[in-house]
């Protein structure tokens, strides 16, 4: 007889190892898979993880997990090539408990995460790849692993395989992404020491600093660049979307060299030494990307189910808010004995009314409207860049009559009414 | 040093390879015939890709494991599986 589970869990990452936690924690059976040598030896992230979906699950976690610097400063560029706008929010409330968010460096954070949920009474086990889905009667029973003897079975199988969900693709769940609903990122850990990134950041010991860099960043494609501070060392990297990669024919280790070359960016790093390199695609497609969430026998959480939202970069969060909502749904569905889709669907009811859609849904026309629009990233950047060098210059010309001069400018290279109608396209887009 | 290039980038890592390869390019005469970009060689972030003029060379033991080739190649050419368990790249930090 084939060893039966409550819960089998793929992927230890946040979503996959909250729902095994939870599931844990109310005394279910829960086996959590990893095909990594450890969990977070496959994940990436740019490192900023939030307090408040964690804490859900670990109050105080901050006082033991391996964090690196509570983000006290948040900062935003609109860079061109030789000059930079720049806003940003700075405040030292951040800087106590219970804090905003952190940055992190992923194979430690996961390795502990995942030892939260071992504690809890979760059973671990790394090196293990799940290559399908054991499907009976059009329900899902099990998982079917690369081990000898490999087919594990449970009320419950949880989807938490990351962007690429090959599981999700062999349920039918979804499709294969496009191209334009996924972001190839590359980012580089640059070693450096704790006192240099205080001086550059204007940091105390335990205060960090976030900048998220757009426009030349990208050389005006669809994306981001990032620069987050960890104790001593900084993330450094840039994505876009994969269609905007293969249009403009970029290399991502390319981009990343010439963002770190960028006279606006270099004296951050110099002196820095490169620890590691790393890529990954992160699920931007937003609220239309998102699969179905709920089979009979199966739930899908976090990266497995796009549930991404790129423009405030949370994911990890909402990877973790997704586990335990359906962690929560499991183990109402093992009160009624219920597995069935329907018995599962309060998960769906759930995500659906959490922060985690609506914002999905607050965003969904946006990347569609960036990616058709490219004018935001590709003119509206340096237009800002040369209005602010051209107000902030004194040369003795009237400060009214510099106004005028930079609205001239402004439509002169768009045109009045394409101006309002780009500024009208980007407000729908967010609002 | 700050790396410049890709193989110092690729260098800082560490990877447990299988001696299988998990990538698997479908029909190389589809590359030589009717993918005059060759795309896979320019985005991969590891350039896993090499086209050798009458086939392509698959690197898969640099391979971030990202899912880019599999979602880009715009002729579905290439299968994409994950390698063996505890296989494949090892992030050691972010």
């Amino acid at each position: 007889m084939p060893e039966k589970f409550d819960v089998i869990v793929v992927g230890a990452g946040p979503a996959g190892t909250a729902c095994a936690l939870v599931c844990a924690q109310q005394g279910l059976n829960v086996m959590l898979i990893e095909r990594g040598e450890y969990p977070g030896s496959k994940n990436v992230m740019g490192g900023v993880l939030y307090r408040k979906q964690l804490e859900d699950l670990i109050p105080d976690f901050w006082k033991e997990a391996p964090l690196e610097r509570p983000i006290i400063e948040q900062r935003f560029w609109m860079m061109d090539k030789e000059s930079v706008v720049s806003f940003g929010y700075k405040g030292l409330e951040w800087g106590v408990e219970p804090y905003n968010n952190f940055t992190v460096l992923r194979a430690q954070f996961d390795q502990w995460f995942a030892k939260k949920a071992v504690e809890a009474g979760a059973l671990l086990v790394n090196e293990t790849v799940v290559k399908e889905c054991i499907v009976e009667n059009g329900k899902v029973v099990g998982v079917r692993t690369d081990r000898p003897d490999g087919d594990l079975y449970a009320d419950v199988v949880v989807l938490a395989d990351g962007v690429n969900s090959l599981l999700g693709k062999q349920l039918g769940f979804h499709k294969e992404h496009r191209p334009d609903e996924v972001a190839l990122t590359a980012m580089e850990v640059i070693n450096l020491p704790k006192e240099k990134i205080n001086d550059r950041f204007n940091l105390e010991d335990n205060q960090g600093c976030t900048i998220e860099i757009f426009g030349d960043s990208t050389q005006g494609n669809l994306g981001t660049a990032f620069l987050y501070t960890n104790k001593d060392s900084l993330n450094i990297g840039v994505g876009t979307t994969l269609s905007s990669m293969i249009k403009a024919k970029l290399k991502p280790y390319d981009l990343l060299d010439y963002l770190k070359n960028h006279p606006m960016v270099s004296p951050l790093l110099a002196g820095g030494e490169s620890a590691e390199y790393l890529a990954h695609l992160i699920p931007e497609g937003g609220f239309r990307s998102v699969p179905k969430v709920v089979g009979d026998g199966v739930v899908v959480v976090g990266d497995a189910a796009s549930l991404v939202n790129a423009i405030h970069r949370e994911g990890s969060n909402m990877a973790m808010a997704s586990g335990k909502m359906a962690a929560e749904a499991i183990v109402k569905a093992k009160t009624r004995n219920d597995f069935s889709a329907s018995g599962l669907n309060s998960y769906r009811e759930a995500l659906y009314n959490s922060f985690i859609m609506k914002d999905l849904e607050k965003y969904k026309d946006a990347a569609h409207t960036f990616e058709k629009y490219p004018q935001y990233f590709k003119e509206y950047v340096p237009m800002m860049n040369k209005a602010a060098s051209k107000f902030f210059t004194v040369d003795g010309t009237p400060k009214r009559e510099k106004q005028k001069q930079i609205m001239k400018s402004v439509t002169a290279e768009r045109g009045t009414i394409r101006v309002l109608q780009d500024m009208y396209r980007a407000w729908k887009a967010v609002k | 040093m700050s790396t410049k290039t890709i193989e110092e980038k690729q260098y800082l890592l560490r990877f447990k390879c299988d001696t299988k390869s998990h990538l698997t390019v479908l029909n190389h005469d589809i590359c030589m015939t009717s993918c005059p970009d060759k795309l896979c060689t320019v985005f991969c972030p590891a350039e896993v890709y090499k086209w050798e003029g009458t086939r392509m060379q698959v690197g898969y033991e640099g391979c971030h494991e990202c899912g880019s080739c599999r979602i880009g190649c715009p002729h579905e050419n290439i299968k994409w599986e994950y390698p063996k368990g505890g296989h494949g790249i090892v992030f050691r930090l972010a």
